[in-house]
């Protein structure tokens, strides 16, 4: 089972962050976790393995993870700590990649404008609220629907049709 | 060809598609569904890491050894000790559950060419691949999306998956394109137009007399860069055209999926395209796209032809027809790499390789190559390369500091020429 409810520290991106600077072509050799960690976000902030050990969550603009599928991206951010992303929109294949590994992830709008670096944030993934612990504000989101909130309480994907196998 | 056009469903082949692979008569925008799959892609660099999610898995059986295509790509041959790790551990896998489709070095080429040429693609179909591109067989009329590598391991295993049901989108193209504009530059066009997620979570739909009368290489490329408007799929109904493409690679039978006559879509885009002039995306977004005249005076150092956007016939025989008798400006490196070993033969027969040679470009075996900036063709700080590939991101192709144009072959071709960024017009 995974946490439901996350908190952590936002460290804030803009619009459009696309798999290659979360990591870069040139690290897709590599596959185990802590490799994968040091290069996360290195094409934009070579300080974020350092940083989100502390923060622990990542608040951007619209279509963040546009680009290649490499899973390695959620991956290395999931491995670097980072707890959540939240962001105004993602590219598809970054949210399927995410929930399928079991990296929290958050479609929330209004997120980037009302959310500052540093902030403290704490989220209830099921019921589908942040509260800014910080600026002492709540805002809302939709919550997964059943089907993904079913694969996401599993752990992800791999543990979801593992549970499957097992009761059928 | 097969099924009625008409069903009164108002179904665009996108959903129609979906909803047979589901099992359902009807399917909304936004509903989820486990689709059955007809083939799943990965290559050298999503598959190690869909080995591992499969390995995670209680059963390690594949569902179908003959619905699994393995592709090395991205690092062929192998340029480190590290990629020859992920290639063994691919053939490994490949031996021990006894999957055919296994391309290794010099037996395939860019994965997403190999998919169509090796008829692994068939209209009315859901095809998946763990890499973003895997959308370019829309052009063949199949549902065809990019997923994860942990995906990839689920259908591996249980050959289908969860999608959830696109919006879809119509773009209707009319007009002619003049000889010196292709395919490329109508796309470069439309994610200009609707911007890097003007499309997002969506699937798009070509239609139009401009369409009919493009021939599948260029649907193509077409359906390869919807993805840059972050669009899950592209595709094109199946027509004579694609009909002949397939004879003689598609061995299985297949029944093509039309939409319907009273198809309902989300969005409509309409454009004439006769006035469109060759167009280039500059950095460091696909759609920040220009007419090739107002880009300005930009030199570069390397420009590039290849790629699973670019890298065909059609692609390469135009260039040479720019190159031929030529000589590439000095100070510029003009890489070319042909998608495919079965197009690279064909550029063999047709002496290209001995124009671009004459011309004074270097040649490379097929593969991703300087594409996403993995193991050769890489660019250095303060350099910027003219493109016929897909992504302009920061550091796509190598440094940080490095700026990513791209366009048409053509483009690409007379910029190599001239040393900055020209319209192919004075050379066609």
């Amino acid at each position: 089972m995974v946490l439901t409810v996350v908190e952590g520290r936002v460290l804030k991106y803009g619009d459009n962050i696309n798999t290659d600077v979360i990591y870069p072509g040139k690290y897709l050799v590599f596959t185990q976790p802590e490799k994968m960690a040091e290069h996360a976000m290195e094409g934009l902030d070579p300080e974020f393995p350092r940083k989100i050990r502390d923060y622990g969550l990542v608040v951007a603009g619209k279509n963040f993870g546009c680009g290649s599928s490499r899973e390695h991206a959620p991956q290395s951010l999931k491995y670097a700590g980072c707890k959540c992303v939240l962001a105004e929109s993602f590219a598809r294949i970054f949210f399927r990649n995410a929930i399928n590994i079991g990296l929290p992830i958050i479609e929330c709008k209004g997120i980037h404008s009302k959310t500052d670096e540093g902030d403290r944030l704490q989220i209830d993934m099921e019921k589908g609220i942040i509260k800014n612990l910080t600026k002492n504000e709540v805002l809302n989101f939709k919550p997964f629907p059943d089907f993904l909130l079913k694969i996401f309480r599993s752990g992800g994907l791999i543990s979801y049709l593992n549970l499957k196998s097992k009761t059928t | 060809m097969g099924e009625v056009k008409l069903s009164g469903k108002g179904l665009p082949v996108t959903k129609k598609i979906l909803a047979k692979a589901s099992g359902k008569e009807y399917v909304e925008s936004g509903e989820f569904v486990e689709a059955k799959v007809g083939m799943v892609m990965v290559n050298d660099l999503t598959g190690p890491l869909a080995l591992d999610a499969f390995e995670k898995l209680k059963e390690k059986k594949v569902w179908d050894k003959n619905r699994i295509v393995i592709v090395l790509d991205h690092q062929i041959p192998a340029d480190s000790v590290h990629s020859a790790e992920l290639h063994k551990r691919l053939r490994r896998f490949a031996a021990e559950y006894g999957i055919k489709n296994f391309y290794d070095v010099g037996r395939g080429g860019i994965c997403h060419q190999v998919m169509v040429e090796k008829g692994h693609v068939k209209p009315g179909v859901v095809v998946v691949g763990a890499d973003s591109h895997t959308c370019t067989y829309g052009a063949l009329g199949a549902f065809a999306t990019g997923i994860g590598s942990t995906d990839a391991a689920a259908v591996f295993s249980t050959g289908s998956l969860w999608f959830k049901v696109p919006e879809v989108m119509r773009i209707n193209v009319e007009g002619n394109l003049k000889p010196y504009v292709f395919p490329k530059d109508l796309i470069l066009h439309v994610v200009g137009l609707i911007g890097e997620d003007g499309a997002i979570y969506m699937g798009l739909e070509f239609t139009g007399s401009t369409i009919k009368k493009m021939g599948v290489e260029g649907r193509l490329t077409l359906c390869n860069m919807v993805v840059e408007a972050g669009a899950k799929t592209g595709i094109i109904e199946p027509d004579e055209k694609t009909i002949e493409y397939l004879k003689g690679r598609v061995k299985e039978s297949f029944t093509p999926v039309y939409s319907d006559q009273d198809a309902k879509y989300e969005e409509e885009l309409s454009l004439n395209v006769e006035d469109l002039e060759p167009q280039v995306a500059c950095p460091h977004s696909v759609s920040n796209v220009k007419p090739v005249d107002e880009v300005g005076d930009v030199e570069i150092d390397q420009a590039f032809i290849g790629s699973c956007t670019n890298g065909r016939i059609e692609d390469l025989r135009v260039a040479a027809k720019i190159l031929e008798g030529r000589k590439v400006k000095d100070g510029v490196r003009l890489i070319v790499i042909p998608a495919s070993q079965e197009i690279y033969l064909q550029a063999l027969k047709e002496g290209l390789f001995e124009v671009f040679v004459r011309a004074g470009a270097y040649i490379g075996p097929a593969t991703c190559g300087p594409c996403l900036g993995g193991h050769f063709g890489l660019l250095a700080d303060g350099e910027v390369c003219i493109s016929s590939t897909n992504r302009n991101f920061v550091g796509r192709m190598g440094s940080p500091k490095s700026k990513v144009y791209l366009a048409s072959p053509a483009t690409v071709a007379a910029s190599a020429l001239t040393g900055k960024i020209t319209n192919p017009k004075k050379f066609m």
